[in-house]
């Protein structure tokens, strides 16, 4: 018995498919269960963060409702994964964010977004509020840029910290690999199969998602909503390279580094959430955790969020608008950055930690 | 529309679409009942995980050649002799090009699965099993224009002097109670599921069968057409039956209800005597007669018992083992009479020789001096806890079928080959498996025989 009714589920279901082995060729999660004979909290926990969610197994299993047996890897394995996010949050107090995370991230973001309008309005004049700014230090004009580096660098911070204390609770739990030890070629493994989303792909053909059709169709979105992001970032830390280190100011002109890789990932954080969400509310029932439906698409929405009113801001950033939507990009970002201990965007970290724990079992099960 | 096609395929398993599709690629307006429902389409290709095809190379999955030779030596091993040569040849000689054209339907094969690693030369497997095998093949038929009933109960076959006109339905198909076509693949399985049919030859045992597949295989189909001329084959009796957990659902319970853990310890009947050598020959090559021994046993149940040392020596199992710290407690549980199975312990341990143990050879371990034999991995039981499954025989599928050409072409009763009408898969399975059985053959018999019906079916349609 474990600690929880879903872990209890996960494990009956692990004993069926462990039994079966048919899906081992499809992903991860099999093969890394054919190591084990039975399974403790932090190994159910392990496969559940493996999982990628992609529904072969699903379609594939002969053994999937409306059969007695019952088996629904993907649905249960969502289940437990999210759990798992609560059960590791750090600090433990604020694990409850989980439970109605939906509600949690919007009220965030709303609350955010006001306090920087508000903000921006009470220390700014009217005229400098809705004014129009150009060249370089245009955005600091309406916050400086010290209090902008400090309030932002200490959200990072603390989501930083809290990710870090948080996949440590996950790492310890999970135990030692099977008979192995970390290395570095572990992690690089893992780090092609996260950027590559090896797993998501049904073995092959695609990963199923309203029906028995497989597409490529997540993976794409997944893609452009995760490199968006990465661009994105890369954007700010250019940015933050040449205001230290060449003292430029943003903002920059179109053609310049941090404008064309920013341009670039806000386009990929609109079109690819767009397709997520899209693809999440066509999902087929059966794969679907609904209870964590607020907590994914609140993730969504907030990439989303991000990516809008930072390509708008580059838009508008020389007509009156600039002032008003800086404060709700800003609002947005900081929203971002200090939910993500607490929402959807840990599935990443969790994630990539089962990946290179799965890739240190290979490297010495061979 | 119309309520007439070129060729009708009965069934929805492998073979059946195997035919279907050769069918539609040969230009034919193809019909697939399937009897079952949506999710429980295909029959016992549900469950099945691989193929046995001759092939002449390694492969990118595939350990090393497997000649025809080698594969019709097989063939003639596990079935004494018991099989038509000229259409076993010719399915063996099939099977050589059937592992390339499945992989054109959309079927993906992949390395031998854990566990299995003494198939790793011969089988091919499918990734994610049977039923992903399965779905690839409807989807390429559903793609190339085959139209597919669901719920589709065949009621009665239309056929005079050998020829077939027409399927009547139990429920209508697009308002239609009657399909007619110019030819028929008969691919609807074998009657296994039929536990009464079982009884005509098994009598009151057969209540004691679990079915390891679908429940829909009840054999309507082969009985409409044994009744109406078709020339039957094979021995009625025979099946591929192996011994699965008691504990397993009357229907369906597939491949996770098996054990393997038989040559690690020993097997004993309700009165807790020993009735056949445990070890006789690699597990692989005698998994398959342990149904039939089991339903030989009074109320047709037994049970494996073995000891704590070897619970990781064999695949996990789905349902755990019976535990008992003493042999007597281990009885208690089982219902067996403690004395009988201490006795037969007993008796057991003292007659085992010394040897070096080795599960992957035949290896010394033997017994002497208490009957049955054991004759390899012959080892004491003596480290409590003392474990035990229950088991049953568990029918996979049926050898009684319609007596077929190579051609797949069905043959009537007076020796006369039937005009329009074609067998594939389970219902033509004793063709060429008299008795016996080798792992994937199933498939290959599916699969080569599918691909040939629909050619010839779809041929003679367009003719």
């Amino acid at each position: 018995m474990h600690g929880t009714r879903i872990l209890d589920e996960a494990d009956r279901l692990m004993t069926v498919c462990n039994s079966c082995r048919y899906c081992e060729g499809l992903c991860a999660v099999f093969p890394a269960m054919e190591m084990r004979r039975a399974f403790s909290d932090g190994d159910l926990n392990y496969l559940a963060n493996l999982c990628h969610g992609c529904g072969a197994c699903y379609v594939d299993c002969q053994f999937s409702p409306p059969h007695e047996f019952n088996v629904n890897v993907p649905r249960t394995l969502a289940v437990a994964r999210a759990e798992s996010y609560a059960a590791y949050a750090w600090p433990r107090a604020l694990s409850g964010a989980f439970a109605r995370n939906g509600l949690v991230i919007s009220l965030v973001a709303a609350l955010s977004m006001a306090a920087f309008i508000l903000g921006f309005a009470a220390l700014n004049d009217c005229s400098v509020l809705f004014g129009v700014h150009t060249g370089p230090g245009a955005f600091y004009k309406l916050m400086p840029h010290n209090a902008m580096a400090v309030l932002f660098s200490a959200a990072f911070l603390y989501a930083v910290l809290a990710l870090v204390m948080s996949v440590r609770a996950f790492w310890r739990d999970i135990g030692p690999p099977i008979g192995g030890k970390a290395d570095g070629g572990s992690i690089f493994q893992a780090i092609r199969d996260a950027g590559e989303l090896r797993y998501l792909h049904g073995g092959g053909v695609g990963c199923y998602n309203e029906d028995d059709k497989p597409t490529d169709r997540r993976k794409l979105f997944h893609h452009l909503t995760f490199y968006g992001f990465l661009l994105c970032f890369a954007a700010t830390s250019v940015a933050t390279l040449y205001h230290y280190f060449l003292g430029r100011e943003a903002p920059y002109p179109w053609w310049d580094l941090p404008v064309v890789l920013g341009t670039l990932g806000g386009i990929g954080l609109i079109i690819g959430p767009i397709g997520l969400f899209v693809a999440k509310s066509r999902r087929d029932s059966a794969l679907l955790d609904e209870q964590r439906y607020g907590m994914d698409v609140g993730f969504i929405a907030m990439l989303f969020l991000t990516g809008l009113t930072g390509m708008l801001l580059l838009l508008l950033r020389e007509t009156a608008a600039m002032g008003p939507l800086l404060a709700l990009h800003l609002g947005a970002v900081f929203a971002l950055f200090i939910t993500m201990p607490y929402g959807k965007f840990v599935h990443g970290i969790y994630r990539f930690a089962a990946l290179v724990r799965y890739a240190q079992e290979r490297r010495t099960a061979v | 529309m119309s309520s007439k096609y070129d060729v009708l395929v009965i069934g929805g398993g492998n073979a059946a679409l195997c035919a279907a599709i050769s069918a539609r690629r040969g230009g034919a307006s193809v019909l697939v009942l399937e009897g079952a429902p949506k999710f429980y389409r295909g029959g016992n290709t549900r469950h099945t995980r691989n193929m046995r095809c001759a092939h002449d190379a390694a492969t990118e999955i595939l350990t090393g050649p497997y000649t025809e030779e080698e594969f019709w030596e097989d063939l003639l091993r596990v079935t004494g002799g018991q099989t038509d040569e000229v259409l076993a040849r010719h399915m063996i000689r099939e099977s050589k090009d059937i592992q390339n054209w499945i992989v054109e339907q959309g079927v993906r094969w992949q390395p031998s699965l854990g566990g299995t690693l003494s198939l790793g030369r011969t089988n091919s497997f499918f990734l994610g099993g049977g039923r992903a095998m399965l779905n690839a093949l409807y989807l390429t038929a559903e793609r190339l224009g085959v139209e597919v009933a669901y719920d589709a109960e065949v009621t009665d076959l239309v056929i005079e002097d050998g020829m077939f006109l027409a399927a009547r339905l139990k429920r209508p198909i697009r308002g239609e109670t009657e399909i007619r076509a110019t030819s028929l693949v008969a691919a609807a399985g074998g009657f296994e599921a039929n536990i009464e049919w079982l009884k005509q030859y098994w009598g009151e045992a057969a209540d004691n069968f679990l079915i390891r597949g679908t429940p829909y295989n009840r054999g309507s189909i082969l009985k409409m057409l044994l009744d109406k001329g078709v020339q039957e084959v094979g021995d009625p009796t025979q099946c591929h039956a192996v011994a699965i957990d008691a504990r397993a659902p009357k229907f369906d319970g597939g491949i996770i209800t098996r054990h393997d853990s038989v040559v690690f310890g020993i097997v004993v009947n309700k009165h807790a005597q020993r009735f056949y050598d445990e070890g006789e020959d690699i597990w692989p090559k005698r998994y398959a007669i342990w149904g039939r021994l089991v339903a030989a046993q009074p109320d047709q149940i037994a049970y494996i018992i073995f000891d704590s040392t070897v619970v990781t020596s064999f695949m996990p199992t789905l349902f755990p083992p019976i535990a008992g710290q003493t042999v007597a407690e281990l009885a208690g549980k089982l219902e067996l009479d403690p004395a009988a199975l201490e006795k037969t312990i007993t008796d057991f341990n003292a007659a085992v020789r010394p040897g070096t143990f080795d599960h992957t050879i035949l290896d010394d371990c033997v017994t002497e001096g208490i009957t049955p034999q054991k004759t390899h991995w012959a080892r004491r039981i003596e480290t409590p806890p003392y474990l035990a499954y229950p088991v049953r025989p568990g029918i996979t599928f049926t050898y009684l079928g319609t007596r077929v050409t190579k051609e797949a072409r069905m043959l009537m009763a007076d020796g006369k080959p039937s005009a329009n009408m074609f067998a594939a898969g389970e219902i033509m399975a004793g063709n060429v498996l008299g008795k016996g059985y080798a792992a994937g053959m199933g498939m290959t018999i599916g699969s080569v025989f599918g691909r040939i019906a629909g050619r010839e079916a779809a041929k003679h349609a367009r003719n």
